[in-house]
């Protein structure tokens, strides 16, 4: 395996966990809801993942409880935000706290615990390819999922009734109602969908990524998938490409340093996030003004009022 | 949330303890103050350990309360609750709670305080600190031996003097084996993000790196060494669950002893205040068992270790050469001083990359 493959290969296991995360809150956001929350269904995801994973010894059972703590919290972020009308912002923030907080105390017992890697799966014959082989077809079944997700996430939002649905009501959530379409519902589904994969992402991170538990492991990357979804302008092809460029920011400027480029590391840190805002920028300057935004983001929907 | 349950819990059990044992003998109340979680499995875990040895040590004569997660920016208040609920013993174990400590300490005379890697002291304030770099010597040698690539790395959290202190006194134990050897520094910019630390020490393993040792927190990087068949140092903890097969040795922090010692002091009443930087000598620093590794090297690196405990060799013999080549004063006896090994801000000759200021 050449230096290059090894690099794109950890370039993948970066951007998975952000690529996750990042389209499940698309879809949140595009139903007209911003769920602050994400880093805390993440850690609760990893936390209950790792948790079940060792506990069962199964990853797949692990999988399986890191989406169902995401959806959790979510339905009490659904239930605040929706069934009371919250604040989103603040609300998701304290989800973001909560979720932190609660994955500490349920992981406690599973400090210092460890799991075998996940197996990669490959694909006989194509998997032996020069250089795209083992990148393209040997991973864990994770990136598949998430490459899948993505093509599913653009298809619903971009092709189907029901995604056209959680887009008008993203857009103006007023006229959507007049309508007869089912606002406090189709967020309600949205933002669970946001949950799950928020999970998702946790999961990956604790049975994958690292394979142990600590409190706290998620070290900001719901905030990365987050600054993604601005960056991708709301549009889940994009959202792919950005948490590509973010996971190949952080993995190059690393490589760069071991290469002894001598340029100063806290400046190549600093890289994935000035790259945000340069696309932020260029965006805007091609379409003036925030574009891809949905209409009613943020603004909490009260029926007839 | 956590503190706040934890400090209610305390006081409530103080009320509770007063009320009840008024005839009984005083116990002394200890307080320990960490700056991470105790689940961190590093620097608060094994604060923690040192907490749970001294409760073991003296029984029913003393009791103990911690406080976890504590932020360098809001430690006063918990520092002074536990001076006002009868503590009167507080360790705070973080570089941040310096100025805090000394505060409180003002206003609590009778109170004795034990702060951790500061350097400001009062008559009821100790400092106290352990010599890593001592430990790190003993992995570079290791890791020059172990390495077949001739290029060994180091994964650091921030350009700070401790930590390039380390990296000095790794490199420099490692040129003692093998003058050519090469070595590669990747900083994670963060004491804490296993997975940016498991990426670094993949960048590190991906451009030829064969022994890769760390001064972050997590196992992680220690684990991606494992799973490429690699090898790694353990850091704060014994970390060998974690990489059974990586895991060359581990400096392991042991605060239980000097913990144990202080305690005593204070119960015996000979408690006064002083600065301790004890290295492996002290039991401060503890190497774990040497694995995976030829007999040759383990009998080498266990000679080296108490060669360093006997006093006989010091990592920071004089002279110490800098990058490009000018000599270091020499300030101590035959060594740099401690005072130098604390503000360390330069790479030694022979660190081919340079240090970000």
């Amino acid at each position: 395996m050449t230096t290059f493959e090894a690099i794109l290969l950890t370039i993948v296991t970066a951007s998975t966990p952000l690529l996750i995360a990042a389209l499940g809150e698309l879809v949140t956001e595009r139903s007209g809801v911003l769920n602050l929350g994400v880093e805390g269904m993440m850690a609760m995801g990893a936390a209950c993942s790792f948790a079940a994973a060792v506990t069962f010894d199964s990853t797949l059972l692990g999988v399986g409880a890191g989406i169902l703590a995401g959806i959790a919290m979510a339905t009490i972020f659904a239930l605040v935000v929706l069934g009371f009308a919250a604040n989103q912002v603040g609300s998701g923030l304290a989800l973001t706290i909560l979720g932190l907080g609660l994955s500490g105390l349920i992981g406690a017992p599973f400090v210092g615990a460890r799991r075998n890697p996940v197996e990669a799966i490959s694909i006989p014959g194509l998997s032996d390819l020069p250089v795209v082989g083992r990148l393209f077809f040997e991973q864990d079944l994770f990136v598949y999922a998430s490459i899948l997700l993505t093509i599913v996430v653009a298809f619903y939002l971009g092709r189907t009734r029901a995604g056209l649905v959680v887009r008008s009501i993203g857009e103006n959530h007023t006229s959507a109602h007049g309508l007869g379409l089912p606002v406090l519902r189709t967020r309600f589904l949205a933002i669970l969908f946001g949950g799950a994969c928020a999970g998702l992402a946790g999961a990956y991170l604790s049975l994958v990524y690292t394979r142990f538990w600590s409190p706290g492991m998620t070290a900001g990357r719901g905030w990365i998938a987050l600054a993604l979804v601005v960056f991708a302008a709301w549009r889940p092809g994009w959202i792919l490409v950005g948490a590509y460029i973010f996971g190949a920011a952080t993995v190059l400027q690393l490589h760069a340093q071991a290469a002894q480029f001598g340029v100063p590391s806290q400046l190549l840190s600093a890289v994935p996030y000035l790259a945000t805002i340069l696309a932020l920028l260029l965006l805007s300057l091609r379409h003036g003004r925030a574009i891809g935004a949905p209409g009613s983001l943020g603004t909490p929907f009260v029926p007839d009022r | 949330m956590s503190f706040r349950t934890i400090l209610g819990a305390a006081a409530g059990v103080t009320a509770l303890a007063l009320a009840g044992s008024a005839a009984a003998q005083e116990k002394l109340k200890i307080g320990f103050i960490y700056v991470g979680p105790v689940g961190d499995y590093g620097w608060s875990h094994q604060h923690d350990v040192a907490r749970k040895a001294v409760e073991k040590a003296f029984g029913d004569k003393v009791e103990t309360t911690y406080v976890e997660s504590v932020p360098e920016s809001d430690a006063e208040r918990p520092i002074e609750q536990l001076a006002r609920t009868g503590h009167k013993l507080i360790f705070t174990t973080s570089f941040g709670f310096m100025e805090p400590t000394l505060k409180v300490a003002k206003k609590y005379p009778n109170v004795k305080f034990e702060h951790a890697t500061g350097f400001k002291r009062a008559p009821n304030v100790s400092t106290y600190a352990a010599k890593f770099h001592e430990g790190r010597y003993i992995i570079g040698q290791i890791a020059a031996k172990m390495s077949k690539s001739g290029t060994i790395g180091y994964v650091g959290a921030f350009p700070i003097p401790e930590v390039v202190s380390g990296i000095n006194s790794y490199f420099l134990g490692a040129q003692s084996v093998n003058p050519n050897i090469k070595i590669k520094v990747v900083w994670a910019n963060s004491w804490y993000d296993p997975a940016k630390e498991a990426d670094a020490a993949k960048a590190l393993l991906d451009q030829g790196v064969d022994v890769l040792a760390q001064h972050t927190d997590s196992p992680a990087p220690l684990q991606a060494a494992e799973a490429r068949g690699k090898y790694g140092f353990g850091q704060a903890s014994d970390m060998e669950q974690f990489a059974p097969k990586a895991q060359l040795t581990a400096i392991v922090d042991n605060w239980s002893d000097y913990y144990i010692a202080r305690t005593k002091a204070v119960l015996d009443g000979t408690w006064k205040s002083e600065d301790t930087w004890g290295g492996l000598a002290a039991h401060m620093v503890v190497m774990s068992p040497y694995k995976n590794m030829p007999d040759d090297v383990k009998k080498m690196a266990e000679e080296t270790e108490a060669a360093i405990k006997s006093g006989k060799l010091n990592p920071f013999k004089c002279p110490i050469l800098k990058q490009d080549g000018s000599q270091v004063e020499c300030k101590g006896d035959g060594a740099l001083s401690d005072e130098q090994i604390l503000s360390m801000n330069f790479y030694v000759k022979g660190i081919d990359d340079k240090l970000p200021q």
